[in-house]
């Protein structure tokens, strides 16, 4: 579709649809951002400006950081995802190379189990895995929040699809050098799984920054919130009639994530593609 | 090429210890728990209290008369239904018009892709703003432009709809990525054969190219688009509750509410196996039927 020719009228109607839908998809960023930047007299009045008539953007982010306790949860967020990314990589590439690249009985029925867990929605688990951390003391602790998604099966799916594409003789030459299988998982396979490691790794890191469900069952305790969590409790204690402040937490929460897209734009979307159709 | 016994044996011995720490995880983590919450859900369990007793279907029996249940379950096919359409057309059209030309097309990528990345949680919080009643951009718009302003989150008649609009807002844009894949998958010389056939106009163009060929990427997206929808939970959670009166009780609100909030833990894994049924329907016509009519290079 590239090299489409589009006659003129067809041209302006395009960006006129376009900038139209895009003004409704950028708005709440718009107004987030412009209104952390206003102090309260400004933001709760019928008369709306657009920029601040006196700024107040180091108040509000104050605020934000202080009461909300901002970068705490900013940490945390940091902690578990980053941790989560970790042990899936840990736990998922050796199991993708064992049911891509080698013959052993009982591969099949495993790779059932793979796609039968595939279609399992996390919520669907939540109970019991509550209850079981209950019952082990796990509750309110960094590992509540990391543990259950130790494993990730659409992370064992999507590397054996990818190991599947790498050739034999690259593993045969690791073993005549003497290379055993745990060697050759870490030492061959991985480097040349690094492109999809990146699609896997933002997967992963998106969906497990910005996760409310699980964090709200299994955490109460305000030091191990995650970003998330940490800008509701914000705004159901005190925060929710401050706007300014409230609005600094929002734009904080998701800077990581945004900045990090506008960076590598098309890694982002490649990514998410990627993974949203094997997904 | 056959090994000989001990090494074929050795060989499984190998996978089997790669795979081990993958399979032990498994089923703590998903076999167990996708277990224990069909068997919960025939119990009266209550988390903290000292009995279970196996009442066979007698928690289902209850929710067949939970007027809140079946308010629940309305208003989830309700939300799907709209939020499958409006995301899945917007989501194609976006796709189309953006890469019909190339001005502005990254620029306009980006913006559309902006809400997928955002934390959901956050971008909630400043919809609720921009819907306050008196203060909020969307009825001060209304008002200076001689419309009618409304309590978007407070009336019951259109709190629902409201979290189908940011529902819609937030999805579109995943949408939109999937079919640019589709897009860009179909060969050009389609377009010059169907051209050659006299085919001239953009719509000709999208009736006999793209339309056909997109078929399989759009049936894909709806199925997938209906699988999140009947997840939605977080912009409920954060802005109504469920309420006002029931008007947003979804599933996985009413799971999340009778099993962590009530601790009637056996009559929430009730509701967890309902809506597991219809998520697991809908995934498994995704797996079964389209996964491998959908084709990527």
């Amino acid at each position: 579709m590239n090299d489409m020719r589009i006659g003129p009228v067809a041209w302006v109607a395009r960006h006129i649809v376009l900038m139209a839908g895009g003004i409704f998809m950028i708005a709440p960023f718009a107004m987030m951002v412009l209104t952390s930047f206003k102090p309260q007299s400004e933001i709760l009045t019928a008369d709306f400006h657009l920029l601040p008539e006196r700024w107040a953007l180091i108040q509000n982010y104050s605020v934000a950081s202080q009461k909300g306790s901002l970068l705490r949860y900013m940490l945390n967020g940091l902690i578990v995802t980053a941790s989560i990314f970790a042990l899936q990589v840990v736990t998922s590439l050796p199991a993708a190379y064992a049911l891509a690249k080698l013959r052993f009985r009982g591969r099949d029925a495993l790779f059932g189990l793979v796609l039968l867990c595939l279609l399992v929605p996390m919520h669907a688990t939540a109970i019991p895995i509550y209850i079981l951390f209950y019952k082990t003391g796990i509750l309110n602790t960094y590992g509540a929040l990391i543990f259950p998604f130790a494993l990730s099966v659409f992370g064992i799916f999507l590397m054996r699809q990818f190991f599947m594409t790498v050739p034999d003789d690259l593993i045969d030459a690791a073993r005549i050098d003497g290379m055993r299988d745990f060697g050759i998982v870490w030492r061959v396979m991985l480097p040349t799984a690094v492109p999809a490691l990146i699609a896997f790794g933002i997967f992963s890191v998106i969906a497990h920054w910005n996760d409310y469900f699980w964090p709200l069952i299994a955490v109460g305790d305000e030091r191990l919130f995650t970003p998330p969590l940490g800008v509701a409790f914000f705004k159901e204690n005190g925060g929710g009639t401050e706007y300014g402040p409230l609005m600094a937490a929002a734009t904080i929460t998701i800077l990581p994530l945004v900045a990090a897209f506008l960076i590598a734009q098309r890694r982002f979307i490649e990514g998410i593609t990627f993974s949203g159709m094997k997904g | 090429m056959t090994a000989s016994p001990p090494q074929s044996w050795r060989r499984s011995a190998t996978a089997l210890s790669l795979a081990a720490p993958a399979l032990i995880l498994m089923v703590i983590f998903l076999i167990g728990p996708l277990v224990c919450v069909i068997l919960l859900s025939l119990t009266n369990y209550q988390l903290g209290g000292s009995t279970l007793q196996l009442i066979g279907l007698g928690n289902y029996a209850e929710l067949a008369q939970d007027p809140t249940f079946q308010r629940s379950l309305l208003n989830t096919l309700i939300y799907a239904a709209i939020v499958v359409p409006g995301s899945v057309l917007l989501g194609l059209g976006a796709a189309l018009l953006i890469e019909a030309d190339s001005s502005l097309r990254s620029f306009y990528r980006a913006v559309y892709f902006l809400p997928v990345m955002a934390t959901i949680i956050a971008m909630a919080i400043v919809w609720e703003f921009m819907l306050h009643p008196q203060f909020g951009i969307v009825n001060l718009t209304l008002k200076a432009i001689g419309m009618q302003p409304h309590d978007w989150l407070h009336d019951r008649t259109l709190a629902l709809f409201t979290l189908c609009a940011i529902g819609i807002w937030q999805s579109l844009g995943f949408n939109m990525v999937l079919f640019m894949a589709g897009l860009t998958s179909i060969p050009s010389d389609l377009y010059e054969a169907a051209a050659v056939d006299g085919a001239h106009g953009g719509l000709d163009r999208f009736r006999i190219v793209t339309w056909p060929m997109l078929g399989p990427v759009t049936l894909f997206v709806i199925v997938i688009t209906a699988i999140r929808a009947f997840q939605v939970f977080d912009t409920v959670a954060v802005l109504t509750k469920g309420g006002p009166s029931k008007s947003t009780e979804v599933l996985l609100f009413t799971m999340y509410s009778e099993a962590f909030s009530f601790f009637r833990t056996g009559y929430g894994a009730a509701v967890t196996v309902v809506f597991l049924v219809i998520v697991l329907a809908f995934a498994a016509l995704k797996t079964f039927f389209l996964d491998r009519r959908v084709h990527y290079s």
